[in-house]
């Protein structure tokens, strides 16, 4: 692998958690629900993904129970906004407070333990490629799941008719009610994807990036997640891009510091968010698109019989 | 008859009262992480078991983990005060000012701080002298290194990392001397994702020997899934790199732990510093990896030796600074408080400190 | 089946039980995973909120620890009922303490002076309002969403500040540790209580919920506010103009955690440390929503939340409970505070089969 690759390649890894956050996030906030537990949700995934795994089972088992657990992290938001209207903000970030200590104390018996990475899963044919081979074709399962993803969210929003109803309940609540859908229902299953899909984001960083368990090893990436899908204007291609960014100028400013350039580690570090700050005021100034795409009912209490 | 009877009723009440002494001594210990995270916080809590082992009834304690090293400390402290502790180990930097603050107002309890350096009547401190292993490490490393780049994964650009920077690579140079050390500050002590990502970087840019100064395993389980050589540290990262992590620093607080608390019981406890190194047994070096060739190990361990009889300094002259500036003349070495404020790289490392 | 049926008007009886029943639904839960953990579960309990109010001292922390959620919230709540989402407040109160700081270090006479104090007080209100400021100007300029803006500078402002204490403002007398040197007498916050940390950012933090609730109630500017919250379409209709009720929304926020960051170094820390906050300025937004967005209940809701930190203290203390069981437990109950909300305007009913076709209006 040349030293171009292994730079490119590394941003993708770093981006990979960022856009599974990310993507689970974007649904949610479809369907006009605002969820600011994913850092807790990440964690809740991260800690049952790797328990699972390093009690003796499958790793894929692990992403598959991470999964669950994500989602059903997710539940208790779902209940608590949906069903008895708790505001969305609070009780998200009250989730996220409770996902780090619920993930602490459920991984204190795996700190220190090591685990096997997640096998590398090359495509073959592709994966000889020069270049583009090593880049895109000779990652983990993950990986390719998450672009998967991103394809699967971006057709069921844009070419399935269930993704419109959830763009409709996004957009309108009352109409899509008035129309006989079920809102809150169709609410909590987005919530939970949401949950699940961090849930896989948390997986990945403690299956596949640094395969351990270290509580609070999410390290503030669901709030970057968070960021990000506001940054993408809700859309998942964009989401794509917005992790890449990011994951981008991380690596960036490593190297820059490897390299010995003279400026503070400080203000290297300062660079991804700088850069994401800035490419969003670069995209923000058409402020129809914005509002085009933003979904207008998003953390509006809904209630049938109101 | 009588007698008897009032000779026993002494005795018996003698026994009462030496038994009413024997209340146990309450001791407390401030984390500045949670002890399960198998590194620095956890190395402080062994001392805290290891006093527990040592006096069994006489000795009671308690901690406390993850304490935010702000206006939430001094609080804390106040309690475990309050709570009837007569001898509490603060063990982190951030800790200083308010265990001074609470050590002001508190004369009859004994405190302990450690990696800091304000000291009054009750308040002792004491750390390891981390940079004496480093510079066992700097001579492995210098063997090691076939592309003659280390790359060096740093937490926080403060002087107990940037002298153990210091130490690596002048014993680094000794053995080879075109070599250069890559540094990157990833601005905290513990985050796996990071260190592995600051890993991969170094990595990437050459370097074939990977050191760390953070706290968890994830630079050397990178170098290991890298097929790179790399040093632990804090606790033994042997399972986390088997066939490439060659040892580690390790801080070792349990007889420096028993002989404090030792010292309060027997009430013979001075404030003073403790800054020990190998010889002391504070700081150690975790086992050798077998894969380690034997002429490198003998190297490592003639250095350890060195400095522990005291052959060898880790700082002797001449040093020269990263712009070729003479820090330490030949004959001479650099005094513990140049070491303990150090902020400047010497020459052979990349990168630069904030002014 | 039960269902909820809203309430024709929010029920008084209810907005003072509900906490009640959130508290007791916490113990209840509580006391089970104490349990099955092997503590004491009524000694737990205890410890979590008798134990920490059972001194002066205890009283005069609990001040302490509430004083920087109240100044936060208050400000952020007057923000968040006018949709504006400052969710920066952390950054802004890094730069507040930051640039009070500069004054107490830099900017001090040779020989102290009463007027120290109140300019650390005025720096770090502008420090706050200046990096408010910032998402305010990308907002109304270039549409740029304040929640990802100011979230991003929260960051910047935490790394501009270990770049300070670690580099130029360090301690020259600090062996190079990243710190800046203590605060002279006359740039430390004195304290109200002899033996309490307890100093004037408290009394301050409770003129500031008093202001806040006159502002919101008796005045136009917070009548705007409240307007612009519910419909902005509306406020558009009758002339109040939003980019000054954005400016202002980001502006006070950005003073008051400014103010609450500088009361932090300048009042128990007495210097600048890269440790200024525990993540005040996140926890800020809890307790603004638990008060309702409503000054006195922002008030009761951060003397709450400042009581589960001490509580949780208490208990590593006492009991030697595990840190990570005490977050646990603050979710628990911030989870039962939210639900039990509901019943404050929203009523419980049983569900007739009739009404499922009610129709609405």
């Amino acid at each position: 692998m040349t030293e171009t690759v292994a730079i490119l390649v590394s941003m993708i890894l770093a981006a990979a958690p960022l856009l599974f956050a990310a993507l689970g996030e974007l649904i949610t906030e479809k369907s006009g629900v605002l969820n600011l537990g994913v850092e807790g949700m990440m964690l809740a995934g991260a800690v049952t993904g790797f328990a699972v795994t390093a009690s003796g089972h499958d790793p894929w088992l692990g992403v598959i129970a991470a999964a669950a657990a994500g989602a059903a992290v997710a539940a208790i938001f779902g209940v608590l906004t949906l069903l008895l209207l708790a505001n969305q903000v609070a009780t998200g970030l009250a989730l996220t407070m409770f996902g780090i200590g619920l993930s602490a104390l459920v991984g204190k018996p795996f700190v220190g333990i090591p685990l096997e990475k997640l096998p590398a899963l090359p495509i073959p044919l592709l994966g000889r490629i020069p270049f583009f081979g090593p880049l895109l074709f000779q990652h983990d399962g993950m990986i390719y799941l998450a672009v998967l993803l991103t394809l699967g969210v971006h057709l069921f929003l844009t070419r399935t008719r269930a993704g419109l109803i959830v763009r409709a309940v996004g957009e309108n609540h009352d109409a899509a009610h008035a129309l006989g859908y079920p809102v809150r229902l169709i609410r909590f299953g987005c919530v939970l994807f949401g949950g699940a899909l961090a849930g896989l984001g948390g997986a990945y960083l403690s299956l596949a990036y640094t395969p351990m368990w270290a509580q609070n090893m999410t390290a503030g990436r669901g709030w970057i997640a968070l960021a990000l899908v506001v940054f993408a204007t809700w859309k998942p291609w964009r989401v794509l891009a917005g992790a890449l960014l990011f994951g981008g100028f991380t690596m960036a400013q490593l190297h820059a510091q490897g390299l010995g350039l003279a400026v503070p580690p400080e203000f290297l570090a300062m660079l991804p968010y700088l850069a994401t700050m800035l490419v969003l005021v670069a995209i923000s100034r058409d402020a129809t698109r914005i509002r085009l795409n933003a979904p207008a009912c998003i953390g509006k209490l809904f209630h049938p019989d109101d | 008859m009588n007698f008897a009877k009032w000779a026993l009723a002494l005795a018996m009440l003698a026994g009462t009262a030496g038994a009413a002494q024997a209340d146990p001594l309450k001791a407390a210990w401030v984390y500045v992480g949670p002890v399960s995270d198998h590194g620095y916080s956890f190395q402080h809590d062994q001392g805290r078991k290891a006093a527990e082992a040592a006096f069994g009834d006489k000795l009671q304690t308690t901690f406390v983990e993850s304490v935010p090293e702000g206006a939430d400390a001094e609080r804390v402290i106040n309690q475990l005060v309050k709570d009837g502790n007569k001898l509490i180990f603060s063990t982190s930097f951030g800790f200083m000012n308010a265990t001074l603050k609470v050590a002001q107002k508190n004369p009859d309890v004994k405190f302990e701080h450690a990696t800091g350096y304000k000291r009054a009547d009750n308040m002792s401190t004491y750390s390891a002298r981390f940079y004496e292993a480093r510079t066992v490490l700097g001579t492995i490393a210098g063997k090691m290194t076939k592309s003659g780049v280390v790359g060096y994964v740093a937490s926080i650009p403060i002087p107990e990392v940037v002298s153990g920077i210091n130490a690596f690579t002048i014993a680094l140079r000794k053995v080879r001397p075109d070599a250069v050390v890559k540094v990157i500050y990833v601005n905290s002590w513990y985050d796996p994702g990071k260190e592995a990502a600051a890993a991969k970087t170094l990595i990437d840019q050459g370097a074939d020997v990977i050191a760390q100064h953070t706290d968890s395993p994830a630079p050397v389980q990178t170098a290991e899934e890298r097929g790179v050589w790399s040093f632990g540290q804090s606790s033994d990262m042997s399972r986390f790199g088997p066939k490439h992590h060659l040892t580690g620093v390790i801080e070792n607080w349990n007889e420096y732990t028993v002989q404090e608390v030792k010292a309060v019981m027997d009430g013979t406890w001075k404030s003073h510093d403790t800054w020990g190194g190998l010889a002391s047994g504070m700081v150690q070096l975790a086992p050798f990896n077998p894969a380690m060739p034997k002429d490198v190990a003998d190297a490592a361990n003639k250095v350890r030796e060195d400095i522990i009889a005291g052959r060898l300094n880790s700082f002797a002259g001449p040093i020269k600074d990263q712009d070729g500036k003479e820090v330490a003349a030949a004959g001479k070495t650099l005094s513990d408080a140049d070491i303990l404020g150090m902020k400047y790289y010497v020459e052979g490392v990349q990168g630069s400190l904030p002014k | 089946m039960l269902r909820l049926e809203a309430r024709p008007t929010p029920s008084t009886a209810a907005l003072l039980l509900s906490p009640v029943l959130a508290i007791a639904l916490t113990l209840l839960t509580g006391m089970a995973l104490f349990a099955v953990l092997g503590f004491d579960p009524v000694k737990t309990v205890a410890a979590y909120f008798i134990k920490p109010l059972d001194s002066a001292y205890g009283l005069s922390e609990l001040a302490v620890k509430a004083t920087p959620l109240l100044l936060c919230a208050i400000g952020l709540a007057l923000g968040f009922r006018a949709n504006i989402w400052n969710i920066g407040a952390e950054g802004q109160l890094i730069m507040g303490a930051v640039a009070g700081s500069g004054v107490a270090l830099f900017l001090r006479p040779e020989h102290g002076a009463a007027w120290v104090l109140p300019a650390m007080f005025a720096a770090g209100a502008l420090g706050g309002m200046a990096w408010a400021s910032i998402p305010a100007v990308l907002k109304l300029r270039f549409n740029a969403s304040e929640i990802l803006t100011s979230l991003m500078l929260t960051y910047v402002a935490d790394l501009f500040l270990r770049w300070l204490v670690n580099g130029p403002w360090r301690d020259p007398d600090g062996y190079n540790f990243p710190q800046s040197p203590m605060f002279e007498p006359d740039a430390i916050i004195p304290p109200l209580l002899e033996g309490t940390r307890l100093g004037f950012g408290a009394v301050l933090a409770l003129a500031v919920a008093l202001g806040g609730w006159f502002l919101l109630s008796r005045t136009f500017l917070g009548f705007q506010i409240k307007v612009i919250g519910l419909t902005a379409a509306a406020a558009g209709y009758a002339g109040f103009n939003s980019a000054r009720i954005t400016w202002m929304s980001l502006l006070l926020s950005g003073g008051l955690a400014g103010i609450a960051g500088l009361n932090e170094v300048a009042g128990p820390i007495g210097q600048l440390t890269p440790f200024v906050s525990p993540g005040y300025g996140f926890t800020a937004i809890i307790v603004a929503f638990l008060g309702r967005l409503h000054p006195f209940g922002i008030l009761l809701a951060s003397l709450m939340l400042a009581l589960t930190y001490l509580g949780g203290e208490a208990a590593q203390i006492s009991l030697g409970l595990p840190v990570a069981v005490t977050s646990v437990f603050q979710g628990l109950l911030l989870f039962f505070l939210l639900a039990c909300e509901v019943l404050i305007r929203y009523r419980l009913r049983p569900q007739r089969a009739a009404s499922r076709r009610e129709s609405r209006g």
